[in-house]
């Protein structure tokens, strides 16, 4: 699980550098550059990144600490 | 006036929530004046981290360099930070919310002290960090001055303006400490946020349709502000490093600490590249279409391209909360004072003797002393040195890479049991010594660095003759009527590099064209057909080694932060290795499940 979710942030940090789009001007829906289009779809995907860590690996004793102090 | 009335309004509304809103809960304590005795909500947490990182920079800086770089400019700043920050906040900032609860920090020095066992490496890093948040300060105090003078056209002089500024985040640090400045600074994100709204719906309107315009810059001379075909590779790729910092700024990092369980992390880590979207896609974008709209203006004059843009629109009303909207842009330095001051109460002042001597309750008023002092000094400051803002924005990006450097430092205190202060001297030092050689290589290269050419549209403009320019500036208007906006300085993220390297004319000293090489119209703005500036090789004998461009200094292309980064993990990893481990006692009190 460990390793599948380390493949996975390094895959999300290589697919920052979207060299296909470098000099791609197309727009996207008429009025969008699809390098912008892009990274704000990354953005979307660093977002949800973010969701499946904190689901699978949220440090648990963290929690614990959580409720030690509550 | 209505403008500067309003900006007032705004400044009367910020100080009522920094000092009475919210100081129901307060205990008197230290550990409420620096942290808001750890126990900020969810929805407080995330904004106020969120604001604390954004400043002036999110809206005009990025406006104004997406009008001279393109859209290269969102995946450059936006979409980088976009996954790093929250990465650092789920890995760095959990961690140190957890240790600081377990054992009584309040700042990062005070757990590296301990995890170090040296009292003597945390002091360098208090004094290092302390340094290098100064700049930050006192270009604040300088924004507001600049930015009241011309909201008010002039009314308001730039020592009175920098008086209120200052007078007004001194006062409500000062009683509402971390609560009242967390509080502020969710008010300004949400105004933030609003002010991308209201500047895309405004503008959509006004230029008859994005589609129009962008169809327009595709099929003209600009369209590479489209794309990416004028950003080096290398350049690209240094500023994933750059987020690196945000958790090794003292405010951010002591703002880990205020969040009342850990579980506040969870929404704010996976939200926040969602806020940085919602934020930095309209400055982005609206930048870009400037491009057609407001041709040919130079560097400086981009900077507030997004004023001018909404200039066209705005009733003066209209203007005053926009007006309102940069101040609380330039307000960011709020959180830096209060954590320069936390730093040298908790890390300086009680460390060597000062809570024992005097007591816990002394450290709250050691606290509030040091945060009249730097708004003394730092005001001092910005009125002695107004000309030379220059300085300390070249300070700011050399600070920018020296906290990206120290993260090195921190993974290995919270995830490396065999790390040591040794390893942390070394890449403290590295780091010290890598900022002062950029700031030497940057001054004795300045007579050297390429210069942008001038463009003779940028006068026109400011006189509003084209079409689609700025309103004509009028005797007594606002700036965001009147075209000359105030150019608003500082923010924690790095300025632009500007560097664009390209075919070089001369034999000697100029780098050649390379894949990727070229510069963006660069310091000439879009609009122009000049050849963008060359990178000139600072010591013709060491090739590619050390470039100069027109603003700042690269090695093999790259920029400064990436050797610095990689030399302080190196430094760590190695020096580390080959000195004794910390006590069984330390590994013990951190590694222990």
């Amino acid at each position: 699980m460990k390793i599948g979710l380390a493949l996975l942030v390094a895959a999300v940090l290589v697919l920052h550098h979207d060299i296909w789009n470098w000099k791609d001007a197309s727009l996207v829906f008429g009025f969008l550059p699809v390098g912008l289009a892009y990274h704000v779809g990354y953005s979307l995907l660093a977002s949800g990144t973010m969701a499946i860590l904190v689901k699978f690996a949220w440090p648990k004793n963290l929690d614990d600490d959580d409720e030690v102090a509550a | 006036m209505i403008p500067a009335l309003i900006v007032f309004a705004y400044l009367a509304v910020v100080l009522y929530i920094g000092i009475f809103a919210f100081r129901k809960g307060s205990t008197g304590s230290g550990e409420d004046f620096f942290v808001a005795s750890r126990r900020l909500g969810p929805m407080v947490f995330l904004l106020s981290i969120f604001g604390t990182n954004m400043t002036a920079v999110a809206i005009l800086g990025s406006s104004g360099f997406a009008y001279q770089r393109g859209i290269g400019v969102y995946a450059l700043m936006a979409s980088s930070s976009g996954i790093v920050i929250p990465l650092t906040l789920w890995l760095i900032g959990t961690r140190l919310w957890s240790l600081g609860k377990k054992h009584g920090h309040i700042t990062q020095v005070q757990f590296l002290r301990d995890r170090w066992e040296s009292g003597g490496i945390g002091t360098f890093i208090a004094i290092v960090t302390a340094l290098m948040l100064v700049p930050y300060i006192i270009i604040g105090v300088m924004g507001g001055g600049s930015t009241l003078e011309t909201i008010s056209g002039g009314q308001v002089p730039y020592a009175i303006g920098g008086a209120i500024v200052a007078i007004t985040v001194v006062a409500y640090v000062f009683f509402g400490g971390m609560r009242g400045t967390a509080w502020v600074n969710t008010f300004q994100t949400v105004l933030f946020l609003a002010f991308g709204v209201t500047a895309f719906t405004l503008i959509a309107k006004s230029v008859g349709g994005f589609p129009a315009t962008m169809q327009a810059i595709s099929e003209g001379p600009q369209s590479f502000l489209l794309t990416r075909e004028r950003m080096p590779a290398e350049e690209f790729f240094s500023y994933m490093f750059i987020p690196l910092s945000a958790v090794m700024f003292p405010h951010i990092a002591i703002m880990c600490m205020t969040a009342e369980k850990v579980t506040h992390f969870k929404r704010t880590v996976v939200l926040y590249p969602i806020c940085i979207l919602l934020i930095w896609l309209p400055s982005v974008y609206l930048g870009v279409v400037a491009s057609k709209v407001i041709p040919g203006l130079s560097p400086s004059e981009a900077n507030d391209v997004i004023i001018r843009l909404l200039s066209q629109n705005t009733s003066p009303i209209l203007a005053g909360v926009l007006g309102a909207g940069i101040m609380a842009c330039v307000m960011a330095s709020d959180s830096q004072i209060l954590a320069l001051s936390t730093v040298f109460t908790e890390d300086l002042f009680a460390y060597y003797g000062g809570r024992k001597k005097f007591g816990p309750k002394a450290e709250v008023w050691a606290g509030r002393t040091f945060i009249v002092l730097i708004g003394i000094v730092s005001y001092v400051i910005a009125l002695a040195l107004k000309e030379k803002a220059n300085i300390f924005e070249l300070a700011i990006r050399f600070a920018f890479s020296g906290f990206a450097a120290l993260a090195p430092v921190m993974l290995a205190a919270l995830f490396w049991k065999r790390s040591t202060k040794w390893g942390a001297l070394a890449a403290t030092v590295w780091v010290v010594g890598c900022v002062f050689a950029n700031w030497h290589l940057t001054n004795i290269s300045d007579a050297m660095a390429p210069k942008p050419p001038r463009r003779p549209a940028a006068s026109a403009m400011r006189g509003g003759g084209a079409p689609g320019g700025p309103v004509a500036p009028q005797a007594g208007s606002t700036g965001a009527q009147s075209g000359s906006a105030p150019q608003v300085i500082g923010g924690p993220t790095p300025a632009p590099s500007g560097l664009q390297v390209t075919q070089g004319g001369s034999p000697e000293g100029m780098r050649p064209a390379g894949p990727g090489a070229g510069g963006p119209g660069g310091p000439g703005g879009p609009g122009g057909k000049k050849k963008p500036p060359t990178a000139v090789r600072i010591f013709p004998q060491l090739g590619d080694m050390f470039l100069r461009g027109p603003v700042n200094v690269t090695i093999f292309g790259f920029l400064p932060v990436f050797p610095m980064v990689v030399g302080s993990a190196l430094l760590m990893l190695l020096v580390s290795l080959v000195t004794p481990p910390p006590s069984k006692a330390t590994i013990d009190k951190y590694f222990s499940k």
